[in-house]
């Protein structure tokens, strides 16, 4: 009976989560089918040429960006596998670590700050090409920043895969005398080879689904994804039933990526776990060492660029104006408390999920994993397929039957950063609980500890260092995310990106550079604070 | 190769300093003559793959030199040294064919002539993997994965076989087996064979000579037949007592 | 645990506290986000009417014009605007269909504007001529006329405003509807290559303008003056186009909401004044559209004077307006 009830409780708890994020797709889902219904004539004709082009114009630059992305991040992986003890590699690392966690926004703004017509590079392009710099609006600028964003990303799980190469074949290779491209073809490129489609598909949908980049640097309707024109239809047109044509694509879309990266076994998340690199026997000929050094070099300087950029640049704003302001006091107190919830709620829900998949698999024993416990386990990740501005969109056509749409925004803020920070934090704080689980289990049923007593007793003191993580983690994606607030902002509920985004509109670009170095700030401390509690759990 | 490499070769050890980051220095003396089949024993970490890496050249001094057949090899990449080594695993691409693998060692780009195919049919006879030649390492046993490796070194002739703990993933019936089958083939090319390995009965089986080593340093240096009947050596002697008391 | 409960109870009271609060006698104007700006004619008119009104005036911004009739329109009947300020003749018929808009009730005597203006809803506050302002030290010889605009391909770099969102926008729209008819949208395949960026609001545009992203903007007649006036420099013109210059006037409306509130038409009676109209020219860079107590400044006089004055009626705009954006989305996507 104990046993029992001490499932129940998890049991409950898992249940209500899944009850939250289904109410909260449901409902995205039920405002489009309404609106469908009511005006499907309007959704119909919606497919028309506009639709097909952006729909192109999607893939076509998620493709450029990822072959811009990827086939650099092979050579420049391959660079750092073959020097491991490359002066300044342990940094090089953290360095490509960074745009994981910085803003899209900062990016951007970074990215313009550099290559932009007024930006540090012009008068160097204008004198070399002899000609004004035509600057980075449109398909160009979009590229940049997913390749900013990207090749780290790609090269660091590139490196992550050339690391699993036994220290014993580089020594085979250096005795059997082979040369860089041998050593390609017989070593590196097998392994790559297994790993590229994952981290090409990866890649692939971060930039079909990205927002921000292309809100900020498309520069027009010539360069517009799937997302930005559902957020113009909705915010610029006011044309419901174009959104849900959109929609439809959109979701057709990611969730055609999703599956096939699911088939191939691959992360939908882009972490690269990196080891210390071993010691590996290696002996690049002179040739080889100049190029990889250059290889490396300029990937340092294309990721470090943007960044100093956003520093330089936020240091030369009024600093001391910015602080004083209202509207700025304002937003970084709403996106605090925003960011904070969202994470909270965040634990909340992966939480309960992760107790409840763990009980369920205690009670089936060897028994095949049921519908409920697949839900609690992969469901977690499938709410990637439907992405945020989705969300947003449902929701809003559907709160627009109820009255003003964006007094939601808090609440929609919330709900949607947190449904979104939840795989991340459920792959920290689930391997926890399971091993902690796995210790506890029968003892606990031995002593009839349950329930809360047994949460407070027995699995919080386990989980506090994880959930913190965690916790840091879903904040400095919240405190970052320019989505749903894009659709559901206004001059009543501001958070720092959405102030940042309307600085750049009103061209304050000073103001927000000085903000997006201050949003860097906030969004790369927490991360740093994550990978720190992080790492010093052994 | 040619003809000429088919004698042997002395290896020696001149004043080689060695330390990896952090770690405490290493320094080793020695003097092996040609075609001597040598046993290296020792606890766990007290340097034995740290001498074979440094004679392949895959770790490279901080001070001393390393002779080989008379030559100073100090300074040249491990390809361009008159050695083979095998490991205990990884010794095989797993994408390659067991051809492509014993081809490798003729042409690290596979580039192969008639010559050098025949070389490899015939190294894969030897070994007993005749006919397994389109095989992959996966469809293979441990025992003849090993026998793919030793086949590699074959066509290689070089005159040095370094060989890590390689049959320690064995069962004790095909560790004999295969260390007959090494001691025959090595004998064809007049080897010297520097064998690193934690099993008595392995140093006995292969070598006439024994190097202890312990703590980054030679400790001693003899028959293998004085140290395993226990008057050589009393360190020896506890190691050896040490690593029966913890099985 | 305790913490973790609590957090959620305190911050929603901090949020609750960081909400502007709901005074008694407040005024809400929606407006497009140039006029609110400190540099904008809103601060100025904030002071001045609430220093006549005793009340609080508070202003919601949005990019442009058109994205405030949207804004009204996903508010519906519970937008918090008393007044919208900032759509233009082109949205008028749309804005009175969605049924939010109230009769103005007040006399429009001191209202003068090219062609004459009435209504029952809307009043105008200011007009203008859209044109292209350029930068003298980045083009020398600018284009003389639409046609040759549109001809002069990507060497002129030009930033425009969304349709969808701009009334700037929609009004060059509606311009090369009236010069190039059934051919509008082979001038907009032409023009496409001169487009740098298109942005929602005319402020992001001008900004790309001032900082020298582009040398040429979609702007009014009326720019050159506050560079000349504020900046003491000749250096950014408009350009004189041959077939006219497409005539703006602004309005504002009061709303359904608004007319409970005695200061929605107190506003509306103000603005027609001196007041406001006096803070126009020289911070919205507009033409007033009713007397002002001192004649403009002389660089007012020295503009481009449309050769003619170009504008379709509100009825043959709302008519065509989702058809025309449509084929400029379907144009510029390409």
């Amino acid at each position: 009976m104990t046993a029992f009830r001490a499932q129940r409780g998890r049991l409950a708890a898992g249940g209500a989560a899944l009850a939250g994020i289904g109410l909260l797709l449901g409902g995205a889902f039920l405002g489009l089918a309404w609106e469908a219904a009511a005006s499907w004539e309007g959704a119909l004709a919606a497919f028309d040429g506009y639709l097909l082009r952006v729909t192109r114009f999607t893939l076509w630059q998620a493709g450029l960006s990822t072959i811009l992305s990827v086939g650099p991040a092979i050579l420049v992986a391959r660079a750092l596998a073959r020097h491991p003890r490359f002066w300044g590699r342990e940094f090089i690392l953290q360095l490509f670590a960074v745009p994981l966690a910085l803003p899209a926004i900062v990016a951007a703004l970074g990215v313009l700050a550099l290559y932009g017509r007024s930006g540090y590079f012009a008068p160097l392009f204008a004198a070399t090409s002899g000609d004004m710099w035509p600057g980075i609006y449109g398909l160009s600028g979009i590229l940049i920043a997913h390749v900013f964003f990207n090749l780290p990303l790609a090269t660091r799980l590139c490196l992550a895969s050339l690391e699993t190469i036994p220290a014993d074949q580089w020594r085979l290779s250096a005795q059997l005398g082979m040369g860089a491209f041998a050593s390609f073809r017989f070593i590196e490129w097998p392994v790559l080879r297994a790993s590229l489609p994952g981290i090409a598909g990866l890649v692939f949908m971060l930039c079909a689904t990205s927002f921000t980049i292309v809100l900020t640097l498309g520069g027009g309707p010539g360069a517009t994804t799937l997302e930005v024109a559902i957020y113009q239809a909705l915010r610029f047109d006011f044309d419901p039933a174009r959104a849900i044509a959109l929609t439809l694509v959109q979701v057709a879309l990611t969730g055609t990526i999703v599956l096939a990266l699911a088939r191939l076994g691959a992360s939908t998340m882009g972490d690269a776990s990196l080891p210390v690199a071993s010691r590996r026997a290696l002996f690049p000929g002179a040739g080889e060492k100049v190029l990889n050094t250059t290889l490396i070099l300029l990937a340092l300087l294309f990721v470090a660029g943007p960044m100093l950029a956003t520093v330089v640049a936020g240091l030369a704003a009024d600093l001391v104006r910015l602080a004083g302001e209202r509207p700025v006091h304002q937003a970084t107190l709403t996106s605090f408390i925003l960011a904070s919830l969202a994470a909270v709620l965040c634990l909340m829900v992966s939480g309960a999920l992760i107790m409840t998949r763990r009980a369920l698999e205690l009670a089936r024993g060897a028994r095949i994993p049921g519908f409920l416990e697949r839900m609690s386990d992969s469901g977690a990740a499938m709410v990637l397929i439907v992405p945020p501005i989705v969300i947003g969109a449902g929701w809003f056509i559907l709160l627009l039957h109820f009255g003003d749409v964006f007094a939601f925004a808090p609440a929609m803020v919330v709900a949607v950063n947190a449904v979104m920070a939840m795989p991340f934090a459920v792959r920290v704080i689930r391997p926890a609980y399971d091993a902690a689980s796995a210790r506890h289990e029968k003892l606990c049923l031995a002593l009839g500890i349950s329930g809360w007593n047994r949460f407070r007793l027995v699995d919080w003191p386990a989980l506090r260092r994880p959930a913190a993580v965690g916790f840091a983690f879903a904040m400095a994606l919240s405190l970052g995310d320019l989505g749903v607030i894009a659709l559901f902002g206004s001059d009543d509920v501001r958070t720092l990106p959405y102030l940042l985004l309307q600085r750049m509109g009103s061209y304050r670009t000073a103001d927000a550079a000085g903000i997006a170095l201050f949003l860097a700030i906030l969004c790369l401390g927490l991360m740093f604070i994550a990978g720190r509690l992080g790492k010093s759990r052994t | 190769m040619t003809e000429s490499n088919k004698a042997g070769a002395g290896v020696k050890l001149e004043g080689l300093l060695f330390s990896y980051p952090g770690g405490a220095e290493m320094h080793f003396d020695l003097s092996i003559s040609a075609s001597d089949r040598v046993a290296l024993m020792g606890p766990s970490g007290s340097g034995k793959s740290t001498l074979l890496n440094l004679i392949a050249g895959f770790e490279l001094p901080s001070a001393g030199r390393v002779m080989i057949d008379g030559r100073d090899v100090t300074g040249s990449p491990p390809h361009h040294r008159p050695v083979s080594m095998i490991f205990q695993e990884n010794n095989l691409f797993a994408h390659l064919t067991v051809g492509q693998n014993v081809g490798l060692g003729r042409s690290p780009s596979l580039r192969l002539s008639a010559q050098d195919r025949a070389a490899v049919t015939d190294a894969l006879a030897r070994t007993g993997l005749g006919g397994k030649e389109k095989r992959l390492p996966n469809e293979l046993s441990g025992g003849e994965r090993q026998r793919v490796a030793l086949a590699r070194v074959l066509v290689r002739e070089r005159p040095v076989l370094l060989l890590d703990e390689p049959f320690a993933s064995l069962g004790p019936a095909l560790r004999d087996e295969m260390l007959d089958l090494i001691a025959g083939l090595s004998d064809e090319q007049a080897m010297t064979i520097l064998m690193a390995t934690h099993d008595p009965g392995d140093a006995e089986r292969l070598s006439g000579t024994l190097v202890f080593v312990e703590e980054g340093r030679i400790a001693d240096f003899g028959r293998t037949q004085a140290f395993l009947s226990g008057w050589e050596s009393p360190a020896f002697n506890s190691y050896l007592g040490a690593r029966t008391g913890s099985r | 645990m305790r913490t973790t409960t609590t957090i959620p109870v305190v911050a929603f009271g901090l949020f609750a506290a960081a909400l502007p609060a709901a005074a008694q006698d407040t005024l809400t104007v929606y407006t497009y986000e140039s006029f609110t700006t400190e540099w904008g004619p809103g601060p100025a008119i904030e002071e001045a009417f609430e220093a006549e009104c005793d009340c609080d005036l508070e202003f919601v911004s949005v990019a442009d014009g058109v994205a405030l009739l949207n804004r009204v329109r996903l508010e519906g009947e519970n937008t918090e605007a008393d007044i919208v300020l900032g759509l233009d003749t082109n949205l008028i018929n749309d804005a009175r269909e969605t049924g939010l808009f109230a009769p103005h009730g007040i006399s429009l005597d001191n209202i003068d504007v090219p062609g004459g203006f009435e209504d029952e809803i809307f009043v105008p506050f200011d007009y203008g001529y859209f044109a292209f302002v350029y930068d003298t030290e980045a083009i020398d010889t600018p284009p003389e006329s639409l046609t040759e605009l549109v001809e002069a391909g990507s060497e002129l770099g030009i930033a425009i405003q969304d349709p969808r969102t701009s009334t700037p926008g929609l009004g060059l729209l509606l311009w090369i509807k009236a010069v190039f008819g059934e051919d509008a949208a082979d001038a907009w395949s032409e023009l496409r290559d001169n487009v740098v960026a298109v942005t929602p609001g005319w402020s992001e545009s001008y900004g790309l303008f001032t900082r020298g992203e582009v040398p040429m903007v979609l702007s009014y007649t009326t720019s050159p003056a506050y560079h000349r006036i504020d900046e003491d420099t000749d250096r950014y013109r408009a350009a004189a186009f041959s077939e006219g210059h497409y005539l703006q006037i602004e309005v504002a409306g009061r709303t359904v909401k608004g007319q409970d509130n005695a200061l929605a038409g107190e506003f509306l009676t103000f603005m027609t004044g001196p007041g406001f109209q006096d803070v126009i020219p020289e911070t919205n860079w507009m033409f007033p559209a009713g007397r002002t107590s001192e004649p403009l400044n002389p660089a007012f006089d020295d503009l481009v004077e449309p050769a003619e004055t170009l504008l379709f009626s509100p009825e043959e705009v709302a008519e065509n307006r989702n058809a025309w954006v449509d084929e400029w989305l379907s144009i510029m996507s390409q």
